[in-house]
C-alpha cells in the first residue's frame, strides 16, 4: 500500500467530509433509512442504474426455468432448434445441428412433448405463516415486503433439477416463505433480523436465486413464520479505492451488474462463475464460489477483504481492512460456504483489477481425454495455466458441436471440412475419442502472447493441436446457455443436471468413469428406457 | 442337452460340436471376443513395463532401497521377478493349445457339459467391468478347460495365476505362460518386495481389464475333493482396485467345475496317505499319455452368475479411508477388511459347492464305504463281504430323492434304467470296485485277507482314499443336517438349546475341514434341522420290507455314519497328542508324520479299523483348527512352524472323544 502524497490525502478527506454534509447521494428516496448512505468518495458513483432484476423477479426472469423471459430454445417453423430474443450473441440463430443430435442421443421425438404447466396452480400455494405482531413493527419501519403467492413461492427455490420439474408441473413445494421483505440498506437488514429475533421468525436469505445445493428450500418441519430476505436491492457499489484497488459493494448485487459499473470505471472483478448473469455478490460468499477465470483472479475466498454480516447476536465484521491477518482463524471463513445458515451478508469489499488489456480465446484437440487430462495436470506443474482453461470430454465436444450456427458461407463449411479432414485424416485422431480443452487468456498483450506460446508448447507435448479461436469460445458459450438447454430438453422428456467436485490429480480418470458408470448403472437399475448422456469436463485448481 | 434338476439350468455338450468338426478349424477360427470396455490394448511385455514403472513399484523400490542403497539393482531384481512370473498371451499358442485340448478332452471325457446360460451371463458382463474367474480346484486340467472354454465360447482368454511348480517344466512351462498363465510363489509373505512386484501386477491387470483375471481361491487342487479353506491374499490384492475406486465395480464368477472321475485320483490318494506327490517334469507329463486310454466319463462346469464385488462391499465396509493413502502406497488391510475379504472368500466357496453336480459315482461310493463291511478285516473273503445290487440299486434310489430335496444338481441319464446307470459306473471304475459273479458289489479292499503288514494296509488306504474323495464331493450336501443329527444325539434331545451349542462346536471343530459362512451358525443349524426333518419324512414311507438299510430306517444315523471318519481322525490326533509331555513341541512336518505313524500304528494293532485316519490332510486341518480351540500352541519361526502342547489339550480333547460313534455302527470286532 504506497503511500500517497499528503495533501493529497487531506484533500480526499475533506471531499468525504463535503460529501457526508450534502447528504446527495441517497437518489430518489430509495434509502428508507437517511443514514445509509455514508461514504462518497470525490468521484461520485452516479446514482444506481437499477438492478438487472427488479422485486417482481417474475416481470424479467422465467418463473419455471432458467433466464430471461424473452430468451429461450425453441423449434421454429423448419422444425430446427433456434435460440430466441435478442440479448445474446445466440439470439436469433438457428442450430441446425442440435435436433437431430437431441433425437440420435436420447432418442427424442419433437412429436413427443412434455409442455411445463403455463401459470402455477394457486391450488398448490400453502397459506403464509403469520406472525402479526412482527408484521406490525415491519410496517411501521416502512421497509418494502409482500405476502403475495408468486413472490413467496419464486423465493422458494432455487435451480437444482428437482426444483425446476416441480415448478414446471406448477410449482408444487410443501413448503414455502410466508413472507418476502426487500431491505434496502444495512441498516434496514440489522432492523430486520433484530425484529425477526424479538418476534422468533426465520429468515432465508435470498439473493440471485441460482442455488443448486437446495439452500433455498424451506424446510418442512419449520413451523415458524419464514421470512425471504431478497438481496437485489442492495446492489450499490458503496465505493471504490483505487489505490488500493478493492470495492465495497452491496452484498445483493448481481455479477453482470457488478462487472458493468466496475467496467464503467475500468475495472473489474475477474470473478465469473457460470451463473454470474443471475447470481449476486452475497451468494458468492455464502457459497464459496468459483470463477471461470479464477488462475487469474483467485476464487471468491481469495478476493475477499472484508465482509459485514449480520447475525441474530450482532454484526459480525473484522475491524481493519488488512488482507490478512496472522492472529487467530479467520471468522470469515466460517461465514463463507455457510449458505446464509449464519447471518445476512449485506457488505463486501472485494479486490478489484484493472479491465485486462487483451483477451484471448483459444483452443486444443487431443487425441483422448486421458492425454487432455495429463496436459491440464502439466500446465498446473508448471503454473502457466491461462484465465480459463476447461477440458471437455469427448461427449461434451459433440454435444458443443451439436451447437454450432448455421454456416453462413460455402466457404466456411468447407474450412470446417478442411479442419476436420486434417484432424482426422491427417493427423489420426478418432472423432469418437478425441477431445478438447478451451481456453482464455487474459492480460496485457505481452503476457498474453508469452502464455499462449507456452500453453501451445506443453499441449503438444501430449499430442494437443491448436485448433482456433472459434472452438474456444463456442465452448464458453456453451456455459452461459446450458441452462436455456436443460429447459428445451425438458420440453422433450430430458433432463439434465450437473455436479460439481474437485479430486487430486491422479484420480481424474478414475473419477470420471466411475460417475459415468454410476449414471448408466442407477438409470437402468429404475428402468430408464434410453442410456443417460453423461460428459464431463475438468479445469485446474 | 441335459436338464440336471434344475429346470432353468441346461447343460450344454462342448465336445459334441467339437466331434462332428475340424480341430484345425476350430483352432484356427476367426477369434475377436469382446473385451472390457475401458481397457486400453497392450502387450504382456508392456503390461510388466507399465508394472516396472508404477508409482506403487517406485515406493516399494525406493524403501527397501533405504537411504542410500541401490535402487538399480532392485529395478533389475523386479524386472526379473515380472519375467520370471509375468505371463506371455499370444494368440499362436492358444491356437496349438486349441487343437491339443481338443483333441486331448475328447479323447478323455465323454462330455463337458456347460451351463449356456451362466456363459451367456458372463458375455454380456464381459464389456461392463473387470472380471475374475473362480474356479474350484481339483485337477490340473482345471484352468486348461477354463481357457480351452473361454476360446470355444468367444469370452476373452483369462490370464491365470499358476503356481510355481509348473515353471521348472521345460516348455511346457513356457507354453503355459504363452497361454496366459503367470506365477507366483506359494508363500511370499515375508518377502515384501516380492508381494509388492506381484500385486501391483495383478493389480494392474484389473485396473485395465486387459483379461479376466483367474485364479484358485482354494489355493492348490484339493486332494480329498472337499472344498479347501480359501486363501485370502490374492483376493484382497483384487479387492484393492476396488477399495480405491480404480474401478467402477470389479465381477466375482465363481465356477465349480464336477468331474465323474478325477486324473489324478490315484496320485492324490497315494499323497494323502504320504507317499509323496512326484515332482511336476516335462517327461512326467509324457508318461502320463497312458492317462489318455482311459474313460474319464463326463465333466460339469457351472458358471455361477457374476457377483458384484461392489455390491458386496456397500453397506459392510465404508471405503472413504482408503482414498486417504497417497495411491503409490500399499493399502494397510484394517481388520475389518480382513474379515470382509473372509467372508467374500467363504461365500465364494459356497457357492462353488453349490453348482457342483452330483455324480452317480459319488452316490455309490457314499453307500459303499458304509456298508456293513470291515475293509480291515473282511469277515469272509467271498460271499460275506460287500452290498448285494439289489440292496445297492435300492439305497441309491433313496439318496437320489434325498439329494433331489436337498436340492442339488444331479447328473443322471434319464433315459437309461436304474441298473444300467449303476453298472455302467461301476464298470468305469473298476479298478476300485468289483462286482463279484453272486451279485454282490466289493470295494478292492475287501476281496483279500486280514492285512499283515503296513504296506498292504497302505495299499488299502489308498483305494479306500480314492473312493473317499468322491463322497466328500457331495459331503457339503449333507454336512448340516448330518451335525444337526449329531448334536441331537449328543445332546440326548431334539431340544433346540443343547442341540445348537454342541452343533456350533462342531462347527467350529471342522471348520478347517468344511465350508461354513462365518456367523450364521443360526442360519446353518435351521437349514441342517428342516432338511433332517424333511428328508427323514420323506424316507420313512419308503421303507422298504426287502431290505432295511440305515438309510431308510434311521436317516440320522445314516448321516452320523458319512461323518465318522472325520471323527475318528480327530480323536485319533487327540489320543497321540495326550502321549506327549505336557508343553512338548513339534516342528509341523515332523508332528504329521508322528500322527501318521501313530494311525498306522493303531491299524496294525487293530485297535482302530477306519482306514481313512491315514489321510494326512484330515491332520493339517485337525492341527489348525486345535490350535485355533487353544489345545496347540503354532509358533512361527525361521525354520518353519513349530506347535506346543496347552494345558487346553484335556480339555478340547474331551469334548472330541465325545463324539460318539452312530449307535447303529455295526460292531465289527
Amino acid at each position: 500500500m504506497a503511500a500517497a502524497p499528503g495533501n493529497e490525502r487531506s484533500q480526499e478527506r475533506l471531499q468525504r467530509i463535503m460529501g457526508h454534509l450534502q447528504g446527495n447521494a441517497a437518489p430518489e428516496g430509495r434509502r428508507s433509512s437517511a443514514v445509509a448512505q455514508t461514504i462518497e468518495s470525490s468521484e461520485q458513483l452516479k446514482p444506481s442504474s437499477a438492478s438487472t432484476i427488479p422485486k417482481r423477479r417474475q416481470e424479467v426472469l422465467k418463473w419455471n426455468g432458467w433466464g430471461y423471459i424473452d430468451s429461450k430454445f425453441a423449434i421454429n417453423k423448419q422444425q430446427q432448434v433456434e435460440f430466441l430474443g435478442k440479448r445474446y450473441k445466440l439470439s436469433g440463430v438457428v442450430l441446425p445441428a442440435l435436433r437431430e443430435w437431441m433425437e440420435t442421443t436420447f432418442g427424442a421425438s419433437l412429436d413427443h412433448r412434455s409442455a411445463p404447466k403455463s401459470h402455477l396452480n394457486p391450488e398448490y400455494i400453502p397459506p403464509p405463516v403469520q406472525n402479526a405482531g412482527f408484521l406490525l413493527e415491519l410496517k411501521e419501519m416502512g421497509i418494502a415486503h409482500s405476502l403475495d403467492a408468486e413472490d413467496r413461492l419464486f423465493r422458494a427455490h432455487g435451480h437444482c433439477l428437482h426444483e425446476i420439474f416441480a415448478l414446471r408441473g406448477g410449482g408444487k413445494f410443501e413448503r414455502i416463505p410466508d413472507l418476502v421483505v426487500w431491505p434496502c440498506c444495512h441498516e434496514d437488514v440489522l432492523k430486520i433480523v433484530n425484529l425477526a429475533v424479538t418476534h422468533n421468525v426465520c429468515i432465508i436469505p435470498f439473493g440471485g436465486g441460482t442455488s443448486v445445493s437446495s439452500a433455498l428450500e424451506c424446510p418442512l418441519e419449520e413451523k415458524r413464520c419464514i421470512l425471504s430476505l431478497d438481496m437485489t436491492q442492495m446492489n450499490q457499489i458503496l465505493w471504490i479505492d483505487e489505490n488500493n484497488l478493492t470495492a465495497c459493494i452491496e452484498a445483493g448485487i448481481i455479477g453482470q451488474d457488478l462487472e458493468r459499473k466496475l467496467a464503467e470505471r475500468g475495472f473489474c472483478t475477474g470473478h465469473e462463475p457460470d451463473s454470474v448473469e443471475f447470481s449476486s455478490l452475497g451468494g458468492w460468499v455464502a457459497t464459496r464460489a468459483s470463477g471461470m477465470k479464477k488462475n487469474v483472479y483467485g476464487n471468491i475466498e481469495d478476493l475477499l477483504v472484508h465482509l459485514k454480516v449480520v447475525t441474530p447476536r450482532g454484526v459480525l465484521e473484522k475491524s481493519c481492512q488488512g488482507p490478512r491477518l496472522s492472529t487467530g482463524p479467520d471468522v470469515y471463513h466460517m461465514v463463507l460456504g455457510s449458505e446464509g445458515t449464519l447471518g445476512v451478508i449485506t457488505e463486501v469489499t472485494l479486490k478489484i483489477r484493472p479491465l485486462p488489456e487483451c483477451q484471448k480465446y483459444g483452443s486444443v484437440v487431443f487425441p483422448n481425454f486421458a492425454q487432455g487430462v495429463a496436459c491440464l495436470r502439466e500446465m498446473a506443474r508448471q503454473r502457466c495455466a491461462p484465465a480459463s482453461v476447461r477440458l471437455m470430454d469427448n461427449a461434451q465436444f459433440q454435444f458443443g458441436h451439436a451447437l454450432k450456427p448455421q454456416v453462413s458461407s460455402i466457404f466456411t463449411s468447407f474450412l470446417d471440412g478442411l479442419k476436420k479432414l486434417y484432424i482426422t485424416k491427417f493427423k489420426g485422431f478418432d472423432p469418437n475419442n478425441l477431445c478438447v480443452a478451451t481456453l482464455l487468456f487474459e492480460g496485457d498483450r505481452e503476457t498474453v502472447l508469452q502464455q499462449e506460446m507456452q500453453v501451445y508448447k506443453v499441449a503438444a507435448k501430449f499430442g494437443g493441436l491448436a485448433a482456433g479461436e472459434d472452438n474456444g469460445q463456442r465452448g464458453y458459450m456453451l456455459t452461459f446457455v446450458i441452462a436455456y438447454l436443460r429447459d428445451l430438453g425438458m420440453d422433450y422428456y430430458i433432463i439434465g443436471e450437473s455436479f460439481e467436485t474437485s479430486i487430486p490429480w491422479d484420480r481424474v480418470l478414475d473419477l470420471c468413469r466411475n460417475v459415468k458408470g454410476r449414471l448408466v448403472q442407477e438409470s437402468r437399475d429404475h428402468g430408464v428406457q434410453f442410456s443417460p448422456l453423461a460428459t464431463c469436463s475438468g479445469k485446474t485448481t | 442337452m441335459v436338464s440336471l434338476g434344475y429346470p432353468e439350468e441346461r447343460f450344454e455338450d462342448v465336445l459334441e460340436e467339437r466331434r462332428c468338426n475340424s480341430d484345425l478349424l476350430f483352432s484356427a477360427r476367426r477369434f475377436a471376443p469382446p473385451t472390457y470396455k475401458h481397457r486400453c490394448p497392450r502387450s504382456p511385455a508392456a503390461l510388466r513395463r507399465a508394472v516396472l514403472d508404477s508409482p506403487r513399484l517406485q515406493q516399494a523400490i525406493r524403501e527397501m532401497a533405504g537411504e542410500d542403497g541401490d535402487t538399480e539393482a532392485l529395478r533389475q531384481e523386479a524386472q526379473s521377478i515380472l519375467r520370471e512370473m509375468g505371463h506371455n498371451q499370444g494368440m499362436t499358442v492358444v491356437r496349438t493349445f486349441a487343437f491339443m485340448l481338443s483333441r486331448i478332452f475328447k479323447a478323455l471325457f465323454r462330455h463337458v457339459r456347460v451351463n449356456e446360460e451362466g456363459v451367456q451371463r458372463v458375455q454380456k458382463v464381459v464389456q461392463e467391468c473387470p472380471i475374475v474367474l473362480l474356479p474350484s480346484h481339483r485337477s490340473y486340467i482345471d484352468f486348461l478347460l477354463m481357457s480351452f472354454l473361454c476360446y470355444s465360447y468367444d469370452l476373452p482368454l483369462p490370464v491365470i495365476a499358476a503356481g510355481m511348480d509348473f515353471q521348472g517344466m521345460r516348455l511346457v512351462g513356457e507354453m503355459l505362460q504363452a497361454s496366459g498363465a503367470f506365477y507366483m510363489r506359494r508363500s511370499f509373505s515375508n518377502n515384501p518386495f516380492y508381494w509388492a512386484v506381484f500385486s501391483e501386477y495383478v493389480q494392474a491387470i484389473v485396473r485395465n481389464g486387459d483379461a479376466p483375471l483367474e485364479f484358485f481361491l482354494e489355493g492348490t487342487r484339493s486332494r480329498s475333493n472337499k472344498s479347501l479353506s480359501p486363501k485370502l491374499g490374492l483376493l484382497s490384492i483384487v479387492m484393492e482396485p476396488l477399495l480405491r475406486a480404480q474401478v467402477f465395480d470389479a465381477l466375482l464368477v465363481p465356477v465349480s467345475i464336477s468331474y465323474e472321475r478325477i486324473l489324478e485320483e490315484n496320485l492324490y490318494a497315494r499323497e494323502l496317505v504320504g507317499v509323496p506327490k512326484p515332482k511336476e517334469s516335462t517327461s512326467g507329463l509324457l508318461k502320463a499319455h497312458r492317462i489318455l486310454q482311459n474313460d474319464y466319463g463326463s465333466v460339469f462346469v457351472y458358471f455361477h452368475p457374476p457377483m458384484s464385488l461392489k455390491s458386496f462391499i456397500s453397506g459392510r465396509l465404508d471405503i472413504t479411508p482408503f482414498s486417504m493413502t497417497p495411491r503409490h502406497m500399499a493399502l494397510r488391510l484394517s481388520d475389518t477388511l480382513r474379515v470382509l475379504v473372509h467372508h467374500l472368500a467363504h461365500s465364494v466357496v459356497l457357492r462353488q459347492q453349490h453348482g457342483m453336480v452330483v455324480t452317480p459315482w459319488s452316490l455309490l461310493t457314499t453307500l459303499l464305504l458304509q456298508a456293513p463291511s470291515d475293509h480291515l478285516f473282511p469277515t469272509s473273503c467271498n460271499s460275506e463281504g460287500g452290498v448285494h445290487l439289489p440292496d445297492l440299486l435300492h439305497d441309491v434310489r433313496c439318496l437320489r430323492t434325498v439329494i433331489t430335496k436337498i436340492g442339488a444338481m444331479q447328473d443322471w441319464p434319464d433315459a437309461q434304467s436304474h441298473e444300467a446307470v449303476v453298472l455302467s459306473t461301476l464298470a468305469m471304475n473298476s479298478s476300485l470296485v468289483t462286482l463279484t459273479k453272486e451279485g454282490r458289489v466289493l470295494l478292492n479292499v475287501d476281496k483279500v485277507d486280514r492285512p499283515k503288514c503296513r504296506d498292504d494296509i497302505l495299499n488299502r488306504a489308498c483305494t479306500v482314499l480314492t473312493c473317499a474323495a468322491y463322497r466328500n464331493h457331495i459331503l457339503h450336501l449333507f454336512v448340516r443336517p448330518a451335525f444337526v443329527a449329531m448334536a441331537q444325539r449328543h445332546a440326548g434331545s431334539v431340544e433346540d438349546g443343547p442341540t445348537f451349542s454342541h452343533f456350533c462346536f462342531l462347527v467350529q471343530l471342522f471348520s478347517e475341514e468344511f465350508i461354513f459362512e462365518p456367523g450364521s451358525e443360526r442360519k446353518d443349524y435351521e437349514e441342517g434341522l428342516s432338511l433332517l426333518q424333511r428328508c427323514s419324512s420323506l424316507l420313512y414311507p419308503l421303507d422298504s420290507q426287502h431290505h432295511p438299510s440305515t438309510i431308510t430306517t434311521n436317516f440320522s444315523v445314516f448321516l452320523g455314519q458319512i461323518f465318522q471318519p472325520f471323527c475318528c481322525s480327530y480323536q485319533m490326533v487327540c489320543n497321540y497328542l495326550l502321549t506327549l509331555e505336557h508343553g512338548s513341541m513339534q516342528k509341523e512336518s515332523q508332528l504329521l508324520a508322528s500322527l501318521q505313524e501313530f494311525a498306522l500304528q493303531q491299524l496294525l494293532e487293530g485297535r482302530s479299523t477306519e482306514l481313512e485316519i491315514l489321510a494326512i490332510n484330515v491332520y493339517k486341518n485337525a492341527v489348525a483348527s486345535l490350535s485355533r480351540l487353544g489345545a496347540l500352541r503354532r509358533e512361527r519361526r525361521k525354520d518353519g512352524v513349530w506347535f506346543l502342547t496347552t494345558s487346553q489339550l484335556h480339555h478340547v480333547a474331551d469334548a472330541v472323544a465325545s463324539l460318539k460313534p452312530p449307535s447303529q455302527l455295526p460292531a465289527k470286532l
